[in-house]
């Protein structure tokens, strides 16, 4: 058994305005298998730019087919960040707070860590400054890449055809 | 299926006490191996009691599950501990002849797997010949060798037998507030190995006939500092175990005996095609990389510890690639941690596997239905000689959780990537907050007896941000899904210590356009106590609980206390009092209400040992919040309006984050001014990027500075520990990197004690010891 939703449910999810009996609904009753499709054609209506998108990685970044066949990862604001296969934040602009004065632009000091023994790394987009993310390690760790999904084998989970760009 | 070796089935003298004729070493093997060679659990691949007869299935599944769910709810009545009276710190669960999990009820489910490794481990050390399994025995554990997640879980174990054969177990679990060890409380952390982690019980047989045993409650009842809570607790214990059993002996003349074994395997195999199914359903195949990091700083002048060896600043080290297969199985590998320690951090393979459950069923599997069988579509791989699976039976485990919630708040994170990415946004948690600051100690009490306390309230910190709302406040601990902060005045009972203010914590949880929930403080004075002594237990100088997807972490914690106050002087002449929020730690006003001469310690040291507390003094628990979702300027004018009006935001980073532009009237109520918001917002965007730098030109100073050696000993020591353990760990920091074949540090060049790194004797090196392994090492 699932429930369904409407496209207006989903982007209302999107929005954070959903009412809250529909979102717990969502949240015990099985998982509706549209809810990706209906995902994309919400996030598609609204994108900038005409690639389309293969997979949402964020609230502000896409695994997208552009134009070529290439699946990249891009921006809202149509930024590349280079192919899907590769860490997107490789190619972002980094921020990194390690001393007092730094953290204490976000927490009291108290309630910051030690750049002795952690760092906070901001990942911007180097076009339109968005912060797709933000890592918490210590110094030297290698620059994390969160998620490599296996889109092939994702879209035959839920039954759409595999974007020709992506490795079998 | 894991990928531990076969095992074979041992042999006992004895005639069997299963109705298939086979010793329970055998039956285990039997039903283990089968279930490893078919990829079905005991080679179930028709459940055919379900199909055939699919009301009497979900009967028997009913009444089994209800009947565990209201042992708990009657038998936590029969403590006195608030742990488990308030908190709800207890759980039963009923096992089938092998020690697998038929079902659990609410609570500190952890203890699915804890409590079937020790019945696992009866089985294979052959506890059916000596000291014999009989009905109406008892057995009690609480080894962390064998699976325990830390001694102050006691667990009670009872064998169900029908016409004198063995058709299940059943297991219940109390958290008890202290368990003699070096310091007092349940999770205390002055000892740094296993014989100062308070009284140690594998498996022993503590009662026949179903009633435990004089000398086993002489033994035990003076090696605690609590023992009318102990009493209490093991009667809770015998108490759900016995309601269970008498469920079960129901079952069995409504269905037959034939039918109920039929149906204590098939629930499981049901149980692992509930988790494939569910892993299909809400993830995405692929591989998830996370990493979470603990700070263990006992250098500090105010950590004492027996052992010189301990006396070290660590970096608790998790790194983690979740792979989701196409088949909708996963594994969660942990190629790379961090070596175990000296102190009471250190966790097993059976805590670690069967805690991750604890967390799961809050996301993955939400449902009433876990058993051992999500264990059985799992692989896990633990990596001995690390935190996770230490290769020494020294280690001490008595606050293993403060590592064991890092790691999995990462893996929440984790999932949550995937439940994202495939729009279930609802599902979405930045992963929940380290629950801490674990107060603890103990003394005389105000009743004058000797006492031990832990406080739960940290059972209510701060939940992650999810993709569509906020965080909750207070709400919750990644250990217990029914978290509860309790009652002040139930607290007040069981502890010497006065509440001068109880309130939510601005500026915990972690920013972002959906922030973490907030944590909260309470302020307490020693009050009628004598020769008492306190400590502070949670995380300072880092934090394990980043945001998602731009969201910030929560804040770190930090340290007040405060001694020589003056307090019942000031009281006694009606002066002002220290009370309610420590608004801004770095702007103390705590301060401003002691006498002169008080002495006060505030600072990120979360971690002490036992230190004098006279009454009047001043303890601040502050319990922590929630990490953040998504880029703080994507938050709407409204919320951070309502944060300012909430209080949980202060002023200063309502500015300095979110760009807020704001005016405050008369009576202190905030209006933010959406335009001139947005304008500074457009200011701050242009200052990101003139501050940022392209990733792969800061790489090069970053290299340099690996190079040049250039960080603090705790984090060489980190990385030194897990280079040591993990070639591919160390093979992939080279090649990020781009550094020589042979770079390397190492423990020995940065001067520190590595006790253990090379001479550690496993439990597995015992004299006629079989130890039980689930997991791939």
């Amino acid at each position: 058994m699932s429930t369904t939703y409407t496209k207006k449910q989903v982007a209302e999810l999107i929005d954070g305005v959903l009412d809250w009996e529909t979102v717990r609904r969502m949240l015990f009753m099985p998982k509706d298998p549209l809810r990706f499709s209906m995902y994309i054609e919400v996030l598609q209506e609204r994108a900038k730019w005409e690639d389309k998108i293969v997979l949402p990685l964020a609230p502000h970044l896409y695994i997208v087919e552009d134009k070529n066949g290439d699946i990249v990862n891009k921006c809202d604001c149509g930024y590349v960040f280079g192919p899907y296969t590769e860490n997107w934040k490789l190619n972002a602009l980094i921020y990194v707070r390690d001393s007092v004065e730094k953290f204490n632009q976000v927490y009291p000091k108290l309630m910051s860590p030690d750049a002795e023994w952690q760092v906070y790394r901001e990942y911007y987009c180097p076009e339109c400054a968005c912060q797709h993310d933000v890592e918490a390690p210590v110094p030297w760790y290698p620059v994390i890449h969160d998620f490599e999904p296996d889109i092939a084998e994702f879209y035959k989970w839920v039954g759409l055809k595999v974007p020709k760009g992506i490795a079998a | 299926m894991n990928k531990p070796e076969s095992i074979s089935g041992g042999s006992t003298t004895r005639k069997s006490i299963l109705y298939n004729g086979k010793t329970l070493a055998q039956n285990r093997a039997d039903m283990y191996n089968t279930s490893k060679e078919t990829g079905h659990y005991d080679g179930l691949k028709e459940l055919k009691l379900k199909k055939s007869d699919p009301i009497t299935f979900e009967k028997i599944f009913s009444k089994l599950r209800a009947g565990v769910v209201n042992a708990r709810e009657t038998a936590k009545k029969i403590a006195a501990s608030p742990i488990v009276e308030q908190e709800g710190e207890l759980c039963f669960t009923l096992y089938n002849t092998a020690g697998d999990c038929v079902c659990t009820s609410t609570g500190i489910i952890i203890h699915v797997g804890t409590m079937g490794m020790c019945i696992k481990y009866m089985i294979e050390n052959n506890w059916e010949e000596d000291p014999t399994v009989n009905p109406g025995d008892m057995f009690t554990n609480n080894d962390c060798q064998i699976g325990n997640v830390h001694p102050c879980d006691i667990a009670t174990i009872v064998p169900i037998f029908h016409e004198g054969k063995l058709v299940a177990w059943v297991g219940g679990v109390t958290h008890v507030i202290d368990t003699g060890a070096a310091g007092p409380g349940s999770m205390s952390n002055g000892q740094v190995q296993r014989f100062g982690d308070g009284v140690q019980i594998t498996c022993r047989k503590t009662g026949i006939n179903d009633k435990p045993m004089r000398d086993w409650q002489h033994e035990v009842q003076r090696n605690v500092r609590t023992p009318k809570y102990w009493i209490l607790d093991e009667r809770t214990r015998i108490a759900g175990d016995h309601m269970i059993r008498d469920i079960v002996e129901e079952v069995i003349a409504d269905v037959g005996v034939e039918t109920f074994l039929q149906f204590t395997s098939e629930i499981i195999e049901d149980g692992r095609r509930g988790l494939v199914k569910r892993i299909n359903d809400i993830l995405i195949p692929g591989k998830y990389n996370t990493v979470a990091f603990v700070d263990v700083p006992y250098m500090h002048e105010d950590v004492h510890v027996p052992s010189p060896f301990a006396k070290v600043d660590t970096i608790m080290h998790a790194p983690c690639t979740i792979t989701v297969k196409p088949e909708a199985t996963w594994r969660l590998d942990f190629e790379g941690c961090s070596r175990w320690g000296w102190h009471t951090y250190n966790a097993n393979p059976t805590a670690f596997t069967s805690g991750i459950w604890v967390m799961m069923t809050q996301t993955v599997v939400p449902t009433e239905r876990i058993n051992d069988g999500s264990l059985f579509a799992s692989e896990f791989r633990l990596p001995k000689g690390t935190w996770t699976n230490p290769n020494d039976r020294r280690t001490a485990h008595a606050d293993a959780w403060h590592f064991l919630v890092s790691s999995w708040s990462s893996l929440w994170r984790a999932v949550s990537r995937g439940y994202f990415s495939r729009g279930y946004l609802e599902e979405v948690n930045a992963g929940n907050s380290n629950p801490c600051n674990w107060m603890q100690g103990g003394g005389f009490n105000q009743e004058e007896e000797i006492h031990a306390v832990n406080s739960f309230e940290t059972a209510a910190c701060g939940t992650g941000a999810c993709a569509m709302k906020d965080g909750l406040n207070h709400a919750a601990a990644i250990w217990n899904p029914e978290g509860d902060m309790g009652d002040c005045e139930i607290w007040e009972l069981a502890e010497p210590l006065l509440y001068m203010g109880r309130a939510i914590k601005s500026n915990t949880g972690g920013y972002g356009k959906y922030r973490g929930g907030m944590g909260f403080e309470t302020l307490r004075m020693v009050h009628n106590s004598a020769d008492w002594c306190m400590f502070f237990m949670g995380n300072g100088y880092m934090n394990s609980d980043w945001g998602l997807h731009g969201g910030y972490p929560s804040a770190t914690g930090y340290r007040f206390e405060a001694h020589n106050t003056g307090l019942h002087k000031r009281i006694a002449e009606g002066k002002s009092l220290p009370m309610g929020h420590d608004w801004n730690p770095d702007e103390p006003d705590y301060e401003n209400h002691l006498e002169p001469g008080a002495i006060v310690k505030r600072d990120s040291q979360c971690i002490t040992t036992e230190a004098i507390f006279e009454n009047g003094d001043l303890y601040l628990n502050y319990l922590r919040g929630g990490p953040g979702f998504g880029d703080p300027l994507d938050r709407t004018i409204e919320n951070i309006e309502k944060d300012l009006n909430d209080v949980v935001l202060l002023e200063e980073y309502a500015i300095k984050i979110y760009g807020a532009k704001f005016t405050k009237d008369a009576e202190g109520y905030y209006t933010v001014d959406a335009d001139a918001t947005r304008a500074r917002q457009a200011e701050m965007r242009k200052e990101r990027l003139s501050r940022g730098t392209p990733v792969k030109e800061w790489m090069k100073g970053e290299r340099q500075n690996i190079l040049d050696k250039k960080a603090s000993v705790q984090v060489q020591q980190m990385f030194a520990s897990s280079f040591e353990l993990s070639q591919p760990f160390l093979d992939k920091f080279r090649a990020f990197w781009s550094l020589p074949s042979d770079w390397l540090v190492t423990e020995k060049e940065l001067g520190v004690p590595a006790f253990g790194a090379k001479h550690h004797m496993d439990l597995s090196q015992m004299p006629d010891v079989k130890t039980v392994v689930l997991v791939e090492e």
